[in-house]
């Protein structure tokens, strides 16, 4: 990582932090306004869970048309990070070790899925993969239809999804040792072998990374894809979809119970990644 | 994005010697398929949002975004971004710096926290201020006694748009300040310098182009929110209307075309802020270079 | 360091620009400051009570009133200036009935609320929002303009779809928004349900099997009525929009007359979008005078040209006779008569474990 090489070895060791200023200050704050922002109004969702009995609970979460959009939302959301790591990984290879004409423009629209409105994208995609849009006319013929399918889903949760892999794992690549690769080779090892052996390693965590954060902002997403999935329960209808559903009809209790359900899957994914995140920091750390 | 770190694509890494990257034909194929890609999942959306806008002709796209309701949203926008990322700019500091300069137990667990709007579905972000704020939520009775008018009103879709922009930027800079180490503050503490000096003069060039990442996005993101905001807004035409909530409203009164070109303001919102990250990289990087030499 | 701290000031000038721009825009329109309005006026007609005060409506309405509001708010608020010197100044909201409702439960300070169906505005009354007899305080059920649901085709009906039974054929596709999101989809739903109860002496069996087989051709279920719309007209998915007759008559006039075309089922069903005023919001914002005035002239002889200028079936029958060319007689069912009300319809066929829900998860 930039400027790692004038620290490491002494980032993580040391009790001569006490040195600097401003804990209990910076500390302090991020955990009040986390708390405000972030962790008591997460904690209502629970409080409200709570008016419900076990097995009300139970009932509204494993209801055959929950777990089928519990399936949906996982089964595309897994499908899209998938595809996102592969590809994801190719273009920030791309941007990072080969000169073409371009690339700072490439580079930049890399982050445009996190600007453009989720609404905005939804309209722009189901416009395009309608069947009487520009790809699904091109498609149709094939008897390939990609709107209000599950495919469609995944075409959108792909684009919400792509930055988050490009940007995790760009930054580790570029600050990949030459050396190791040049050892592989003098060692004798063909490229591709190189690239499995040697390069593949390295980069997994962050790939991993960036296909947990992928995958957990797919299954959340909304506004994107309910324009182009078709909305059919059991069929195209994602969970988030779902608890809107529930909102129209005043069930707040149904509507949170099923909240509470992608809450904690959202939150152990999480968790899952910043282990990994701290496995990379470890490494770099002994690496140097 | 988590571990995210700035990259300005440095030219020194794409000049590799032979032996360590691929034959020309591989390296061809490989940009290709990149770029194919890109151009099917992100360019293509973009390009049909701007053949959307004008295909009314450039009449209706001026009379689109000079409507008084489109101003007035893209005015709410703009103060709702003018609020929320300076607030998240200084949480992400203050998170980052206790984060990545000192030691404490249940780090991993912060960082988690940080990260959990990322993965929250926008329907439970908005969700979660109404079970709050709203007139059958914890606080609602007490507000209403209070006359206090939260969600339904900006204060509701600022906070929504908080919660959905926290981690950006405080994501951007752990890492980079983790990597980057205590022993130059620690030098300058020893020094004599005081905190903010340290912050300053020290922490700070380092950070400045992560933390510039940072704020750009979460500008970009806090613009462009639409799912949590869609639930604590309101919808009051001309008052709580956001510019997204805006395109939505257009849409179902068949002005598509309308509905695109305030999408494509949002979409070029986006750009200059990009553009203008760009300009400054490359202002600073030509300085650097000059005092090298 | 220099270098970095005009980084950032630059972005910060970036930002200001920016925010200037669209506050110079923004006066031309409503700012965005009133969101807090009502507390607002509240003080500002409390200070003092002449009637020249000017004073603040929040209509909370549903997706296919915005252009009839529109065009009645003007009317609306010339005559109440002619009437009593005072200005009204009418703010809109538009969604699904079902997310309009429960935001007005939330804490949306709706003056008055324009819905879809009678339900939505029930679930107002166990908040304490407006009174249990809120339907008996304005004429017919306090639904100025009725509608029905009708048969939306592709020119020239090329399906050649004419009654309901037409729409289970081999081959066609129905677009209707989802019943348990849509006020709109519920009316569709029952009257196709009333009319398969009608067609198989009250088997409610046979009623269950028709309506299965019907969800059965809806490739695409939209959370709107507008959605399914666009769907429909857009997209060019499917043969029939089962839609509210306001909505088929807009498409047709907003989105080409010479691509669709209407077609009158036999058996439909009486759809009465009600008007309440929210006593509590209004009472706090000292507006219930001009809030029941403001429902009250929607029965007007100008009002009802309005709703039926944008396609609503008028009440008032003079103004009906004028436009009897454009609203076809047809055998209506009704809410109350044929559902035992509202209540019992949701309950038995909306809610969580209803027969909507069997329709696609069966044997649950």
């Amino acid at each position: 990582m930039k400027g790692s090489s004038r620290s490491k070895g002494r980032s993580r060791g040391g009790k001569a932090r006490n040195v600097l200023p401003g804990f209990g200050l910076s500390m302090g704050f991020a955990i009040v306004y986390l708390s405000l922002i972030v962790l008591i109004p997460l904690a209502s969702v629970f409080i409200k869970t709570t008016g419900l009995s076990f097995a009300e609970f139970w009932g509204t979460v494993t209801n055959p048309r929950v777990l089928a959009s519990y399936r949906i939302s996982f089964f595309t959301a897994f499908s899209a990070a998938a595809v996102n790591m592969v590809f994801g990984l190719l273009i920030a290879w791309v941007l990072v070790r080969y000169r073409f004409p371009g690339k700072k423009f490439i580079d930049s629209l890399v982050d445009l899925p996190f600007a453009l409105p989720t609404a905005v994208a939804g309209i722009a995609l189901t416009a395009i993969y309608a069947p009487n849009g520009w790809m699904g006319k091109l498609l149709q013929p094939l008897g390939l239809k990609v709107a209000y399918t599950p495919l469609g889903i995944t075409i959108a949760l792909i684009f919400i999804g792509i930055p988050f892999v490009v940007r995790t794992v760009q930054p580790v690549l570029q600050d990949l040792n030459k050396e190791i690769e040049e050892a592989a080779v003098m060692l004798g090892a063909y490229r591709m072998r190189t690239f499995w052996k040697v390069i593949l390693p390295e980069l997994m965590p962050a790939l991993l990374t960036g296909f947990a954060l992928a995958f957990a902002r797919g299954i959340g997403e909304y506004g994107s894809v309910v324009f182009i999935s078709g909305n059919m329960p059991m069929k195209t209808e994602i969970a988030p979809l779902l608890i809107m559903t529930k909102l129209e009809q005043f069930d707040y209790a149904g509507a949170t119970a099923i909240a509470l359900v992608m809450l904690v899957v959202s939150f152990l994914l999480l968790l899952f990644i910043n282990f990994m995140q701290w496995r990379i920091n470890r490494r770099v750390v002994e690496g140097g | 994005m988590a571990g995210a770190i700035t990259t300005h694509l440095s030219s020194e890494a794409s000049k590799r010697p032979k032996h360590i990257t691929e034959p020309a034909l591989v390296r061809i194929v490989l940009i290709t398929i990149a770029l194919i890609f890109l151009a099917l999942v992100v360019l293509l959306p973009l390009v049909s949002v701007f053949v959307e806008a004008f295909k009314k002709g450039f009449d209706v796209y001026r009379a689109a975004i000079t409507d008084p309701d489109a101003l007035s949203a893209l005015r709410l926008t703009l103060l709702v971004a003018v609020i929320a990322v300076p607030l998240n700019t200084l949480f992400g500091i203050s998170a980052a710096w206790a984060i990545s300069k000192f030691r404490f137990r249940g780090k991993q667990f912060l960082i988690t926290l940080i990260d959990l709007p990322f993965a929250v579905s926008p329907v439970i972000s908005g969700l979660i201020y109404i079970l709050m704020f709203g007139a059958q939520g914890f606080f609602g009775p007490w507000l209403d006694s209070h006359g206090i008018q939260l969600v339904f009103a900006l204060p509701g879709i600022v906070l929504a748009t908080v919660f959905v922009t926290v981690p950006f930027i405080a994501r951007e800079l752990i890492p980079l300040m983790q990597a980057q180490g205590v022993a130059e503050e620690e030098a300058a503490a020893s020094l004599g310098a005081k905190g903010w000096q340290i912050f300053w003069r020290v922490t700070y060039p380092n950070i400045k182009w992560g933390l510039l990442y940072g704020i750009i996005l979460c500008n970009a993101r806090a613009m462009g929110e639409f799912g949590a905001v869609s639930v604590v807004s309101g919808h009051i035409r001309g008052q709580t209307n956001t510019l997204p909530l805006h395109i939505e409203i257009l849409y179902n009164e068949y002005q598509f075309s309308a509905s695109f070109a305030v999408a494509s303001l949002l979409v070029m919102l986006a750009f200059v802020t990009l553009i203008v990250k760009s300009l400054m990289e490359w202002q600073m990087n030509k300085r650097a270079s000059a005092q090298i030499v | 360091m220099l270098k970095g701290k005009w980084s950032i000031s630059l972005l910060l000038v970036l930002v200001l620009i920016l925010s200037a721009c669209g506050a110079n825009g923004g006066n031309q329109g409503t700012g965005a400051g009133a969101g807090e309005s009502p507390a607002a006026s509240t003080e500002a007609s409390a200070a003092g009570e002449k009637p020249a005060e000017p004073v603040k409506l929040l209509n909370v309405s549903y997706d296919p009133t915005r252009e009839l509001y529109e065009e009645y708010n003007k009317a609306f608020s010339t005559y109440w200036k002619n009437k009593t010197g005072q200005d009204v100044t009418i703010s809109q909201s538009h969604g699904g009935s079902g997310k309009q409702a429960r935001a007005v439960i939330d804490g949306l300070k709706a003056d008055v609320v324009t819905l879809a169906l009678g339900y939505d505005i029930d679930s107002l009354v166990e908040p304490g929002l407006l009174s249990a007899d809120w339907q008996s305080k304005f004429e017919h059920n306090s639904s100025p303009y009725t509608s029905t649901i009708v048969f939306l085709v592709r020119k020239g009906n090329p399906k050649g779809i004419k009654v309901w039974n037409d729409l289970i054929k081999d081959g066609v596709e129905v677009i209707t928004p989802n019943p348990q999101t849509s006020g709109g989809a519920r009316w569709n739903y029952l009257a196709a349900w009333g009319y398969a109860l009608k067609q198989n002496n009250n088997d409610e069996a046979k009623a269950q099997e028709f309506i299965t087989q019907l969800f059965k051709h809806v490739p695409v279920l939209d959370t709107g009525a507008r959605g399914a719309t666009t769907t429909f007209v857009e997209k060019g998915i499917g043969d029939v929009l089962l839609a509210w007759e306001n909505e088929a008559f807009l498409s047709i006039k907003e989105l080409g007359p010479d691509q669709f075309e209407i077609v009158y089922p036999s058996v439909s069903i009486l759809a009465e979008p009600p008007v309440a005023v929210v006593d509590k919001n209004a009472e706090a914002n000292k507006s219930t005078e001009v809030a029941k005035a403001y429902l009250e002239y929607l029965y007007s002889d100008e009002g009802q040209e309005i709703a039926a200028k944008n396609y609503y079936r008028p009440i008032n029958e003079t103004i009906a006779a004028k436009y009897a060319d454009t609203f076809k007689k047809l055998d209506l069912l009704t809410i109350d008569g044929d559902f035992g009300g509202w209540k019992a319809a949701q309950e038995k066929h909306f809610n969580a474990g209803g027969i909507f829900e069997k329709i696609y998860t069966p044997g649950s």
